[in-house]
């Protein structure tokens, strides 16, 4: 990526900044040289990373890799130590109202007063502006952003009465409601049931459809090949990035997942889990 | 219900109402984002604040008391999230050791000085003053009509109500942004709300009702109005809404009942005077907390249906 960038800004030395414009506006995310630390040690390290429309991308990469680190980086969540990210060519605060993002289950307190409906009319803070709270029209928004998740029945529910798969269904809905051009969702289908797989697969497929971009935190590496067009190989730093076939190799995994898997291990995790 | 009320129990009460709501009101928010101790630490904190306010001005006016608790809370937040940061710790942790520490140095220091000649005394803080709010010039329900006798009531009166409008203002005016930001403190990041410096404002105006009700009533009933109402109003609803409106009416509950019961419960004991109001008031919290606990419709842990 770090080349192809170079090329496009000789490109705009020579040629003015309209073909800065036409080369890189139109990609959802651009990550460039982002590092980001907790503490001592970075949670990545100078990662460059392009995402293009349309499409389906997998970041991939062992536990403690960054891969939520990235994707809140990349939403602004988690402050920057260097490095640029681009939104739609903007910077995020730009843009927010493009961008969704699904966080995992676990990160929120499911006790909280709500009910389904309430959190997934959160999604639609953005547009309701200040001092105005959310009325029918919000609130039907919302029951259709259920609707295609299949938890319309549960709109009334407290949602700490929700399974898992069912909790992960209403955060989905409430990015849905966000109608962004930019999904990022941080492990969608961790710990969830086969049908809430099925569903959220479906809903991700009809969002790519419909044009937009879906980046999933994914750990699954049997289901990388079946759901994903692009994947993105991280270990703190980038290891690979491209479509599934070329980049989700034996060689990029051995490496991204640092001899901490044999040749056999990486073949029974690619294998579908019965 | 007479002259003699108007004078002697309307004000009390009325100001035992304004500091029971501008701290129950907040408590829902810092409850939910398991800080409710915070309210604690502030209202121990201001001790020392307004130990050093007196040690320098000499007057136990309401401004300087006021000032000098105000800082007092601001250092105390300020040391929590330092300490917070540097040592890693739990929230709950680095408030101990900073209230306990600057509550333990406010009355070191009080001892130390010279406070002989003014009412400033350890007991003055943990129970307030709230039998003394009276409203001399009041002759009767007129009054309330008689600006002559409304510019003698008690000051706390005016300064509890102005602070309950600050208290309850940034509650409406922060409201979605606040109910986001306790839910899914990322996700509200993600949609652009400045979450830590809500839930900065929301300390400030926390201490900013602690400190106003600490001068008012003392320390006690703003450690049980920050929690009490708010946890039991949990145990009666599954709506943020609705919960801050169950524990606006039991904070108000609390304080007519608390003050009622403190005046003439011993009374009906056959026991002659009376007890401290703002013991009551916390008591009588505290027993409504007790009583949702048992009876409360929400009371059942949900988290226990889930693994059913």
């Amino acid at each position: 990526m770090r080349n192809a960038l170079q090329g496009s800004i000789g490109i705009v030395a020579r040629n003015g900044e309209t073909a800065l414009a036409a080369d890189l506006s139109n990609l959802p995310l651009l990550i460039d040289g982002l590092t980001v630390s907790y503490g001592e040690k970075p949670a990545i390290f100078s990662i460059d990373a392009s995402f293009a429309a349309g499409r389906m991308i997998a970041i991939v990469g062992p536990n403690g890799a960054g891969k939520s680190t990235l994707i809140k980086a990349a939403l602004g969540i988690v402050p920057r130590l260097s490095g640029t990210v681009r939104v739609f060519g903007q910077p995020i605060e730009q843009v927010r109202g493009r961008m969704a993002y699904v966080p995992q289950r676990a990160s929120v307190d499911w006790d909280f007063p709500a009910r389904v409906v309430d959190v997934v009319m959160m999604g639609l803070y953005r547009t309701l502006g200040f001092l105005r709270f959310a009325g029918t029209k919000e609130r039907s928004t919302a029951l259709a952003c259920l609707d295609r998740v299949g938890m319309a029945d549960f709109a009334e529910r407290q949602i700490g009465q929700l399974s898992g798969g069912q909790q992960q269904r209403v955060f989905l809905a409430r990015a849905l409601a966000q109608d962004a051009d930019l999904y990022l969702l941080d492990e969608p289908l961790a710990g969830v049931d086969a049908a809430t797989e099925r569903t959220i697969m479906d809903v991700l497929k009809s969002l790519k459809t419909e044009g937009r971009t879906v980046i999933c935190v994914h750990h699954d590496l049997s289901t990388v090949e079946r759901y994903f067009d692009d994947v993105l190989l991280i270990n703190v730093r980038k290891i690979a990035e491209g479509p599934v076939a070329s980049t989700f190799t034996d060689r990029n995994l051995q490496k991204t997942y640092g001899g901490r898997l044999a040749g056999a291990h990486i073949e029974q995790l690619r294998l579908p889990v019965e | 219900m007479g002259a003699d009320f108007v004078q002697f129990s309307l004000t009390p009460m009325l100001i035992g109402t304004l500091a029971a709501l501008a701290c129950a009101l907040p408590g829902n928010f810092l409850l939910l984002r398991r800080q409710a101790l915070i309210g604690d630490a502030i209202s121990h904190v201001v001790l020392p604040g307004i130990v050093v306010a007196f040690l320098i001005t000499g007057t136990v006016a309401a401004w300087p008391m006021m000032l000098g608790a105000s800082l007092a809370a601001i250092v105390a937040v300020l040391l929590i999230e330092t300490i917070k940061r540097l040592g890693r710790i739990d929230a709950g942790a680095a408030m101990g050791v900073v209230f306990t520490a600057m509550f333990a140095g406010g009355v070191l220091l009080l001892e130390q000085s010279d406070t002989s000649s003014v009412h400033l005394d350890v007991e003055h803080a943990l129970y307030g003053n709230l039998e003394s709010l009276i409203w001399l010039e009041a002759e009767g329900w007129g009054s309330l009509f008689d600006w002559a006798a409304l510019s003698q009531m008690p000051p706390q009166v005016v300064r509890l109500a102005v602070v309950l409008g600050v208290v309850a203002g940034f509650i409406f005016v922060f409201w979605n942004a606040l109910k986001i930001s306790t839910f899914d403190e990322g996700f509200a990041l993600s949609l652009g709300i400045r979450a830590r410096l809500l839930g900065f404002g929301l300390v400030v105006v926390t201490a900013i009702a602690a400190v106003a009700a600490f001068d008012a009533v003392g320390s006690i009933i703003v450690i049980a109005m920050f929690i009490c109402p708010p946890a039991a109003a949990r145990l009666m609803t599954d709506d943020l809404g609705r919960q801050v409106a169950w524990s606006a009416a039991f904070a108000l509950a609390s304080a007519v009942f608390g003050y009622v019961f403190a005046g003439y419960g011993p009374l009906w004991f056959g026991a002659a005077g009376s007890v401290s109001a703002a013991g009551m008031i916390a008591t009588v919290s505290g027993l409504i907390l007790a009583t949702a606990c048992l009876f409360g419709p929400k009371r059942k842990r949900i988290g226990a249906a889930r693994e059913a």
